[in-house]
């Protein structure tokens, strides 16, 4: 109370510029007239008594000060007065000021940058409330080589009724056909239980969504739509409640919209941007029979039950998992090792790009210490050239405390003014920047620079004007000041100590370049290794367009049910598609059977006559191809023969294996004419014989050269998501649209999207890799420019106060070529130093990267030695422009300035 | 010559509250002197510090001081106890007769006095 009672006081007196110096005058006035006279009463003469009264009182000037003090606030007044000198100082030498703030927001700029990606992906991956309560649950046998191979319904139902999970939903993202407006679209359609949305405690903004103790077993009409569906298809119409929605022909009814902001769960960007949403029980038709090894919903969401953690909820899973193999033996034979992970949602939405965003987060801030260390140095220069400032203020009585408070303020407001600029730039460039960001990350919509990504750029310039401020402060406060006014004087070398600084801050930056530069080094091989696999096919020419049948809840209905149903309409699609201008090869095939589409396609594979050890039956790579694809793709035969058109709906089944399975399976034996049966969503029960085995192409993922993979023939069975490719010379622009003319001619209901050409899928699949490489490369350069920017400026202060010495030493004979191999010298050895120790950083980086590289080892000689001996190049061509000055100094010239 | 010992830290503060307390309002000068004599000229107060003091105190809200004429008819601030700085003055003076107490025992202990 007391405190603050005179805090505001004191705060309204500094912000009004209130003074009563006139009432202290007149008091102390008054104080000396009583003295006096008391003294005078005591009889001494007018002239002892004045100076008695005096001397009581004590130094006026003294009780001026204090009660200034009192009056204000010192504190604030005392900063204000620093920023006033720091604002002059700074404007006094406008290129350092420039060059200091223009690092700072380099450095700063970049590393918010990144920070503000990674805030979006990694700190906040999820939009839900109480989202670390969210997991996916996964089962794993991996007995069988399966990891996370799907839920039963059996399954659900039980973790439902454990009292783990408050809510347990399965979703499975499959897609339908949209017809009614103009364009039939193709669009992102996921089965979920009705508790789904009370599992992510997300509310419409719109209608309602769906009943969570809803215990419809099969479908239930109704459909939460998205705000982007609802604004695409229905031009955000407000009276949407209770339309009717035509999804593959049957007639849905929309009970409400998301909110705009809502981005579905999912591990692709596919499933986050779902479109539609209905509510199904999973157990009755058109869901196959719910039986404890179909596993046929590809994953489930959980909310695990309030007050527990995931670790206490996976371990009475792990439990229950227990109890229900020894109840169901059958279901889960010992071997095939069933067990159930809970993944964070979290997690399971960041996957794989954690690695990578640390990585830049880490090289960023490279960038940034390097940054820091660069401006500290500049500072340190000035420092010695205020030397003698700094002295005189000392000597005439500032305290060291206040002159640490004066630097620290000027390089305070050096750093503050150099993230200002770092956000203005980052604002500036945002566009720029995102174009930059694959999309494969998640939530890269939601990349904002937001508050708290404010408040780390404040924190980087507070902590860099400290810490490059701190150390020149400090020792520009223990100078001797004897020394430097007497040495000041006649202008000659700094103190040894702060050379000594001046290398070791040089050092250090030298050798944090060389890790950032290995790591650029290093990705930069991996990158061009995996860019240069042979890819085993040939994507030139071909482009693929994907359309997509529709499959009704009523198999009566559909119209493409059987083999021979559809095998009609593929082959007329594959007829017009070959008459298209350019087009010199057509095929179709799976959404499966796009190289590098990364979807998996993971089906049982069944051998004949072979005894699996009861391990059930391996998962391999399955898809559906017509009989031109391998030809068009330029996938070579290796035995047996291709898919031929005689394969048809009426023919035996046939299959082709690649040369990885057969080599897997059949290591001993020729695979051509041994029968296999495949197992998986599109559950094919008979068998097939395989007729052909081919060569290994990177088509599943180009770090991978052996994938086993198999190949069922087109006709021969069904399938609702099909790909076109065709091969020649096209228009990139206006295959799409013939596509579209020449499928929608055979059926105008069916959508055609998704063009794409196959070199571009290849780099594609890239993108993330050359984000992160390009990413640390461009922070590598500039962490080079940087480290030669300190060298130089090093060197040629070194240069400058050893003028007078290179023109002793040139008077004393020695030669230019002396001189310039001298300060060479010293730029080399700074290099060698900071490469020593920088190599040791570059070691313990690129084992800690290891998961990012490809092809390359963590220790490769040769981007060790190339990148050491690029850094040392640069620090040599950084010295040679002061060396050259060194050499050309005119010996009398620089005896006489003496 | 043996100096005086000067105004321990902080209880000038007390001093010149009790001061005013018990002698009504007073103008610096006045207060400087009582002190001196109180103490029986045992202390010297470097009369120039009060001045700054007599501010935060006002600023603490402990005592007020208005214009006013002095004993010769001059202009003078005259300062005065508040009743915020009595209940201060009231608390202080507990305070400094516990610690005295307290240091007085100890130096009345002698060794059989310990159990």
């Amino acid at each position: 109370m007391k405190f603050l009672r005179r805090f505001f006081i004191r705060l309204s007196n500094f912000t009004t510029g209130r003074r009563t110096e006139q009432r202290l005058q007149e008091e102390m006035a008054e104080h000396l007239a009583l003295q006096t006279e008391e003294n005078l009463r005591a009889g001494m003469s007018s002239v002892e008594a004045r100076r008695q009264a005096a001397l009581k009182l004590g130094s006026a000037p003294a009780i001026r000060e204090d009660h200034h003090a009192e009056q204000g606030l010192p504190l604030i007044e005392n900063f204000l007065f620093d920023l006033k000198y720091a604002v002059r100082m700074l404007r006094r030498a406008p290129g350092f000021s420039l060059i200091a703030i223009a690092i700072m927001a380099l450095g700063i700029g970049a590393t918010t940058a990144i920070f503000s990606v990674v805030d979006a992906t990694l700190l906040h991956p999820l939009s839900y409330p109480r989202s670390d309560q969210l997991v996916r649950i996964e089962d794993d046998l991996p007995g069988a080589g399966a990891l996370d191979a799907g839920l039963s319904v059996p399954e659900l139902k039980d973790f439902q009724r454990s009292g783990i999970f408050q809510y347990v939903s399965g979703d499975w993202s499959i897609s339908g056909n949209l017809t009614g407006s103009s364009q039939p679209l193709r669009i992102p359609f996921k089965m979920v239980a009705p508790n789904y949305f009370a599992l992510l405690g997300v509310n419409p903004q719109l209608g309602r969504t769906f009943d969570p103790h809803d215990e419809t077993p099969g479908f239930n009409l109704e459909v939460v739509i998205s705000d982007g569906l609802w604004r695409r298809a229905f031009g955000g119409d407000p009276h949407i409640l209770g339309k009717c929605l035509r999804l593959d022909g049957d007639a849905y009814h929309v009970v409400g919209v998301l909110p705009a902001g809502f981005r579905d769960e999912g591990r692709t960007t596919e499933e986050r941007n779902n479109d539609v949403w209905a509510a199904a029980g999973f157990a009755a038709v058109p869901f196959p029979p719910p039986v404890r090894n179909s596993r046929f919903t590809p994953g489930a969401v959980a909310r695990i039950a309030p007050g527990m953690t995931v670790a206490t909820a996976q371990s009475r899973v792990d439990a229950l998992v227990a109890s229900l193999q020894k109840q169901y033996p059958a279901d889960y034979p010992i071997q095939s090792a069933w067990s159930v992970r809970l993944v964070p949602l979290k997690e399971s939405v960041v996957g794989n790009v954690r690695q990578s965003l640390l990585l830049l987060q880490g090289a960023v801030g490279l960038v940034l210490l390097i940054g820091y260390v660069n401006v500290a140095n500049l500072l340190l220069a000035r420092a010695s050239a205020r030397g003698r400032e700094i002295a005189v203020r000392q000597a005439l009585g500032a305290a060291r405390s206040r002159l640490v408070r004066q630097l620290l303020t000027e390089s305070l407001l050096l750093s503050l003014l150099g993230g200002l600029a770092g956000i203005a730039i980052l604002f500036a460039t945002k566009g720029l920047l995102l174009r930059m960001v694959p999309d494969s990350l998640p939530r890269v919509s939601d990349i904002s620079i937001n508050w708290s990504v404010l408040l780390f750029a404040l924190f980087l310039s507070v902590l860099a004007g400290i810490l490059f401020g701190l150390a020149p402060a400090l020792q520009a406060s223990r100078l001797n000041l004897t020394a430097k006014l007497k040495v000041e004087g006649r202008g000659a070398t700094g103190s040894g100590e702060q050379a000594r600084t001046r290398r070791v801050l040089v050092v250090t930056e030298f050798a944090l370049s060389l890790v950032l530069m290995i790591a650029a080094g290093l990705l930069l091989r991996s990158f061009w290794d995996v860019f240069n696999v042979g890819l085993g096919f040939n994507p030139q020419n071909v482009m693929a367009v994907r359309t997509r049948l529709p499959v009704p809840n009523d198999p009566k209905t559909n119209i493409y049910g059987t083999a021979a149903q559809e095998a009609v309409f593929l082959r007329e699609m594959l007829r017009r598609s070959r008459t298209l201008p350019g087009v010199e090869e057509a095929a179709v095939g799976s959404i499966a059977s796009v190289p590098l589409n990364h979807s998996r396609n993971l089906n049982e594979l069944i051998l004949e006559g072979r005894d699996l050890r009861g391990n059930g039956p391996p998962l391999v790579e399955a898809s559906t191809v017509s009989p031109g694809y391998f030809h068009l793709l330029g996938i070579p035969l290796l035995h047996g023969r291709l898919f031929t058109d005689q394969d048809n709906e009426n023919a035996p089944e046939v299959a082709i294996v690649n040369e990885a399975l057969a080599r897997a399976w059949w290591p001993n034996d020729n695979p051509v004419g041994k029968r296999v049966k495949l197992n998986g969503l599109s559950a094919a029960t008979s068998w097939a014989t395989v007729v052909g085995v081919i060569a290994d192409a990177r088509t599943e993922s180009l770090e991978e050269a052996h994938v086993p993979q198999i190949y069922e023939c087109l006709f021969q069975g069904t399938n609702d998501e099909l790909v076109l490719f065709v091969r020649g010379r096209l228009d990139p622009a206006r295959i799409a649209d013939e596509a579209r003319v020449a499928v929608q001619s055979i059926n105008p209901e069916l959508p055609v999207f998704g063009a794409m050409t196959l070199p571009g899928v290849v780099s594609g699949s890239l993108s993330q890799r050359r984000f992160s490489m390009e990413g640390v490369l461009l922070f590598a350069l500039t962490a080079l420019f940087l480290a030669a920017l300190g060298i130089y400026g090093t060197i040629s202060y070194l240069v400058n106060e050893r003028t007078h010495e290179i023109g002793i030493r040139l008077a004393l004979g020695a030669t230019r070529t002396n001189i310039l191999g001298m300060i060479l010298r010293q730029g080399l050895e700074l290099a060698i130093a900071g490469s020593a120790a920088g190599l040791v950083g570059a070691l313990i980086v690129s084992h800690l990267m290891a998961g990012l590289l490809y092809g390359v080892s963590p220790t490769d000689p040769l981007t060790f030695i190339g990148v050491t001996l690029v850094l040392t190049a640069a620090a040599l061509a950084a010295s040679y422009i002061p060396a050259m000055r060194a050499m050309r100094v005119d010996p009398l010239m620089a005896l006489r300035n003496e | 010559m043996k100096e005086k010992p000067d105004v321990l830290q902080g209880t000038l503060a007390l001093m010149v509250l009790k001061t005013l307390d018990v002698l009504g309002p007073q103008h610096g000068w006045g207060i400087a002197r009582r002190i001196e004599q109180i103490s029986g000229d045992l202390l010297a107060v470097n009369q120039g510090t009060l001045y700054p003091l007599l501010l935060k105190l006002e600023h603490e809200g402990s005592i007020a001081s208005e214009w006013g004429a002095s004993e010769n008819n001059r202009r003078a601030r005259f300062y005065r106890i508040t009743v915020t700085g009595r209940k201060q003055l009231q608390t202080e003076t507990r305070d400094w007769e516990q610690t005295a107490a307290i240091i007085a025992r100890f130096f009345e202990v002698k060794a059989e006095d310990l159990p």
